[in-house]
This record gives structure tokens, sequence and C-alpha cells, in this order.
């Protein structure tokens, strides 16, 4: 696949590499500190950072802002996009917003559901779901358009991303909305975290059976888990999670002490385990307010030093 | 059809305790069926504001009690015209539709709502019901295998589902079913899963509530 | 039930047949459901909801009618007469 767009991370796997990416959450007020330490920490061991758009529905300095705060940085931002609080309207000003900041990355997504977050009575809008902003953002791209139809002057130059779940239910749809994510215009694909890795090398077969792995870079979510405690509220609580029993015996088996290095332990095992599958072209590493973990991850997984693209 | 739930009654009183003349209204048609404003719901509601009244001491009150076969067209409505003046307002226990066409008939009466409205919906079994349609004016069930995920996905995707479905229920209530798992199913049952590989293209929501207040106009019934 | 309260009565009991033993098959349950409805309003209004009781009975039970008559008997007068019937009289 060549690179369409000026990312550094679609060049960085254009070329063969394997692409590495971590996400920063943005904080519960406007300090732009917060965002300039955590960004901090990531620097020279990622290629992009995902900045999330008001995650769990909380509100949130929003992706813009903050993605804007990296590239002036000299970081290289994902703007993370929810179609849970905009209209078609406010999506494709954003992109263009983003755009007129040189943010090369989009992923688009659909957003958890507001009940969930500080506002549960609050409307949510869902005019596009994640497939069509894929589809629209490939559009305002490619044909230079917007979804009215009239021209983009200078239209955005985004490579564009989806997430993909290969646990959730039902399992045999899978692949099939993979392709259709494809097909809408994702050109690369982050997964939820993996913990049961037996079923997602099942799943990645299934898309390169496919022929989908070679339209698409598959990036492999990662998270370490910082306790025994957190690996079973994973299991348990979070929807569409799948934390496998041996995973969770191996935390709860660690002395507390200890757990918190186990569960990097884990997280670089599935890095280097994933690294060999056909199909993979890199990994995105969610520490979740454990930024400062991510650069021991990435060298111990072996994916330093990061290449250099122009 | 429309499914409406009662209002508390502390929360009509609010509305009429300085009223003296009353009329209940009730609707034939979809809030008798779902228990919230026919007959029976209006004998029940005028009774307990007579009796609200007397324990007040109020004691030139009246609050009678009419039921119309429905309050969303003419005729019917019209059959309170030559009672309507006797009283200070009236209590709608229709649907919104009911209780909007009754204010606009009768401009110079208030009319206040005796019900919530709720959805679109079916009667599951006694007592309880739940939403099939939100009236979109673009109908897609025809590639949905006849479920509607407008209606009945959290958030309404259409090219679903989300990450969260679990065990084919919906990550906002392990009550709800998730449409895509039922829509998904249904399409293996009629063997049309050809139907799930099409993307879903990007909706024309003028016709729903986004476009503004809707009307169907039939030149071909119109006289 | 209400119409009762409305015309002056102090207490209501319904009595239905035992639960599992409704020659309707589930009507005893439904009418315990209305009482509790009707109670709820009686509070609402300002009335006491305990005016109205539910009994299930077996029609050869005559002493637990008794026993239930006469509870009946005894909730009522502690509660004292409706006031609705007080006011009617005020009123004429």
């Amino acid at each position: 696949m060549n690179a369409k767009t000026p990312s550094k991370l679609e060049k960085i796997m254009a070329a063969g590499h394997l692409g590495v990416t971590s996400e920063c959450g943005p904080p519960r007020g406007s300090d732009p500190e917060v965002i300039k330490k955590k960004a901090e920490l990531l620097k020279g061991c990622v290629d992009a950072i995902n900045v999330t758009d008001n995650q769990t529905s909380v509100v949130r300095t929003c992706s813009l802002a903050t993605c804007i705060h990296l590239k002036l940085m000299g970081l290289e931002p994902i703007l993370q996009m929810v179609t849970r609080d905009r209209n078609r309207i406010a999506l494709q000003s954003d992109i263009l917003g983003a755009a007129s900041f040189d943010i090369y990355n989009v992923l688009c997504l659909s957003g958890d559901h507001q009940s969930f977050g500080d506002h549960p009575q609050g409307q949510n809008v869902h005019d596009l779901d994640s497939m069509q902003l894929a589809w629209t953002v490939r559009n305002m791209r490619d044909e230079g358009k917007f979804l009215g139809g009239d021209e983009i002057k200078r239209p955005p130059q985004m490579f564009v991303g989806a997430a993909a779940n290969p646990f959730a239910d039902p399992f045999e749809i899978r692949v099939p909305r993979l392709a259709k994510k494809i097909e809408a215009g994702a050109e690369f694909i982050q997964t939820q975290c993996i913990y049961n890795l037996e079923k997602f090398e099942k799943w990645v077969k299934q898309a390169e059976d496919r022929g989908l792995t070679e339209k698409c870079y598959i990036m492999a979510g990662v998270t370490p888990f910082k306790s025994a405690g957190m690996a079973k509220y994973m299991k348990n609580r979070v929807p569409g999670m799948d934390v496998p029993d041996d995973v969770v015996k191996r935390m709860s088996d660690t002395q507390k002490g200890k757990q918190a290095e186990e569960g990097i332990n884990i997280c670089v095992e599935t890095i280097q385990r994933l690294k060999e599958l056909k199909g993979v072209s890199g990994f995105h590493i969610m520490a979740i307010e454990w930024e400062e973990k991510v650069p021991e991850i990435v060298e111990r997984a072996g994916l330093l030093p990061r290449p250099e693209i122009d | 059809m429309i499914v409406a739930d009662k209002k508390p009654v502390e929360e009509i009183i609010e509305y009429v305790k300085d009223c003296k003349k009353l009329l209940v209204l009730g609707c034939n048609e979809c809030v008798t069926v779902c228990e919230a404003g026919g007959k029976k719901e209006a004998g029940v509601l005028a009774s307990a504001l007579r009796m609200y009244f007397a324990n007040r001491g109020v004691e030139d009150a009246l609050v009678d009690e009419r039921t119309l076969e429905r309050q969303c067209d003419h005729e019917y409505l019209e059959e309170i015209r030559d009672i309507a003046d006797n009283y200070d307002a009236i209590v709608s226990i229709a649907c919104g539709v009911g209780v909007q066409f009754t204010a606009e008939k009768y401009h110079s009466i208030p009319v206040y709502p005796g019900v919530n409205t709720c959805f679109l919906g079916a009667t599951e079994q006694r007592g309880l019901w739940t939403e099939r349609c939100q009236a979109c004016g673009q109908c897609i069930l025809a590639y949905t295998g006849g479920i509607c995920p407008v209606a009945r996905c959290a958030k309404r995707l259409l090219n679903g589902p989300c990450g969260g479905s679990s065990n084919g229920k919906c990550e906002i209530n392990k009550e709800l079913d998730c449409a895509w798992q039922l829509i998904i199913d249904r399409l293996k049952a009629i063997d049309r899963m050809d139907l799930y590989e099409k993307l879903f293209g990007i909706k024309d929501w003028s016709t729903d509530r986004a476009g503004g207040p809707r009307k169907v106009q039939r030149e071909d019934v119109q006289i | 039930m209400l119409r009762a309260f409305e015309k002056g009565a102090d207490g209501v009991s319904i009595i239905g047949c035992m639960e599992g033993d409704c020659h309707y098959k589930t009507g005893n349950l439904r009418a315990r459901k209305r009482v509790e409805q009707v109670q709820k309003i009686l509070n609402t209004i300002g009335l006491e909801g305990e005016r109205a009781q539910m009994y299930n009975l077996s029609s050869s039970d005559g002493p637990l009618f008794v026993k239930y008559a006469q509870e009946m008997d005894e909730r009522i007068r502690n509660l004292g007469p409706n006031p609705m019937k007080k006011k009617k009289k005020n009123a004429a």
C-alpha cells in the first residue's frame, strides 16, 4: 500500500514498518500543561497519539484543541471523533478545522452511549454512524466535496481510521463488519484491547482470507493491567471485553507489589507474539492514566527506535 | 399504537387546583389499549379529582368525565362543542396529539395533559409496552430484516452493532436486546445475510423530526 | 371503589378468592393491584389509603371473614369517618 496522505503514521506503515500509537485523554479542565505533560512522556516512542473525544461520555477538553496542542509540540496527533455529539455539519466543520492545523489522522467512532457519562440526561445525535463518518472524511479528501456536494477549497488530507472489536458479539459478523468499515473508507483499524490472543489470531486470519489485511492496516490494541483488580474489572464490567480466565489468574497469583510489573510483562509478551502475526501492521498501546509506562513497553517489545520518515 | 403513561395524580392536581369546573376527556383509541387514557382511566381520574376538591372544601367544584372515540379527528371532538364552555379547563388524557387538537379546537379553554406520551409501540404482554417505531418518515425495514435500528438501537446505528453488544444485549442495559443482534438473527432466518454485507448509506433525516413539523398531504383523497 | 368513597363510605374492603384459586384465574390478583392503586390515589388527595383493603378468603371460611370484618371495623373506627361525608354535609 502506498501512502496517500502526509500522515507520518501512514508513511511508516506503508514503508513496511510496524506502526506504534498510544493515546492521551484530555483533562476535565482547561489546563494545557496536563496535556503537554502526558504528551511529553510519549515523545519519541510512538509515531502518533490518539486524542480521545469525551471518552465514556464524560465532558473533557475537546479532542481538536488537544490535538492542536500536540501538533504545536511537534507531535503527530490522531483526532478521535465520535458521532454521538455532533451532526454532519459540525463534524465536517471540525474536520476542516483540524485540517487547517495540518492534522493528518482521524479515527471515526460512534462513541459510548451518554448514559455512561456525567450527562446521562443529554440528547445524542448520531446523524451519521462511525462508518458513514469514515466515508465522509474520505469523500472530503478524495473527492474534495462536502456531503452536500459543494466543493472544498484545500480539502483535508487525512489518514482515516476506525475501531474494531474482534471480541464483541456476535463473532460471526466481526469480519464482515470489518469489511464494511474498509469499504466505507477506513485505512487503518485500531482494535479493542487484546487479551484473548487465540480469538484475535482467528479474527486476523479470517480477515486475511478475505483479503482485508491487504486493504487496511490493522493495529493491535493492548492495555497493560495495573493490578489484578483491574483485570477482573475489565473482564466482568467492560462491555465487549474478552479477558480469559488464565490471564486474570496470572495477575491474581502475582503478589500485590509486583502486579503492575506483571501487567507490563503480559502486555510486552502480547506485542512480541503478535509482531510475528501476518496481517498485523502495528500496535496501539492504551495505557490508561499510565502513560509513563509506554516508553518501557515499546522498548521491551523491541519497537525502538521509531523509524524516521520524512 | 401510540403508547402513553399516566401522569401522577399530584401533577394533574397542580395544574387544575384553582379550577372549579373541569372536564376529564378520555380517548377510545391507543390510550385505551395502553390503559392510560380510556374511559376507565377517565372515571378514576375524575373521581379522584372530585374527592380532592371535596376534601379541600371546594363546595361548588364540578368534575365531569367524557370519553370520545378519538381526539385526533374533528368530527369526534365536535361532540363536546355544546358543553365545552361549561368548563374552566379540560384535562385531556389522550396522547399529545389529542391534547393539542383539543386545545386548537377550543381556543379559549385551557387544556392540560393527563398522560405522558411515550412512543409508538406494541403490547408485548399486559402491562408491558415497548417501542418499535420512531416515525422517521423514510422506512428502511426492508433492508434490516423488519427490525428497526432507528427505534431500537440506542445509537440508532445504520451499520451496527457497535462494540458494546454483548451476548445479544445492549451496552446500556442488560435487559435490552441489541437491535443489531436481532437484525442479524432475523436476516439469517430469512436467508438474507447478503443485506448485512451492504454498507448503509447516509440517511436523509429531513423526513424525521429534524426537518421541522411534518405533514402528509394526499391529493388523491382530498376533496 | 373510588365512587364508594366519593359517596361517603368510611372504608371499602374487597374480598377475593384465595390466590391461585380464582374462578377468573387472575381476577383476584388484578383486584389487589386495583386496591393498591386506589390506596395511592386516596393518599394523594388527602384521604387515608388504608380505608381500602384487599382480603382473600375461601367461601366456606366464616370465622376468618368475621375476623377480617372486625379488623376492618377497628381500623376504620381508629381513622374516624370519611372526611368526604362531613364536607358533603357542610355543603348541604
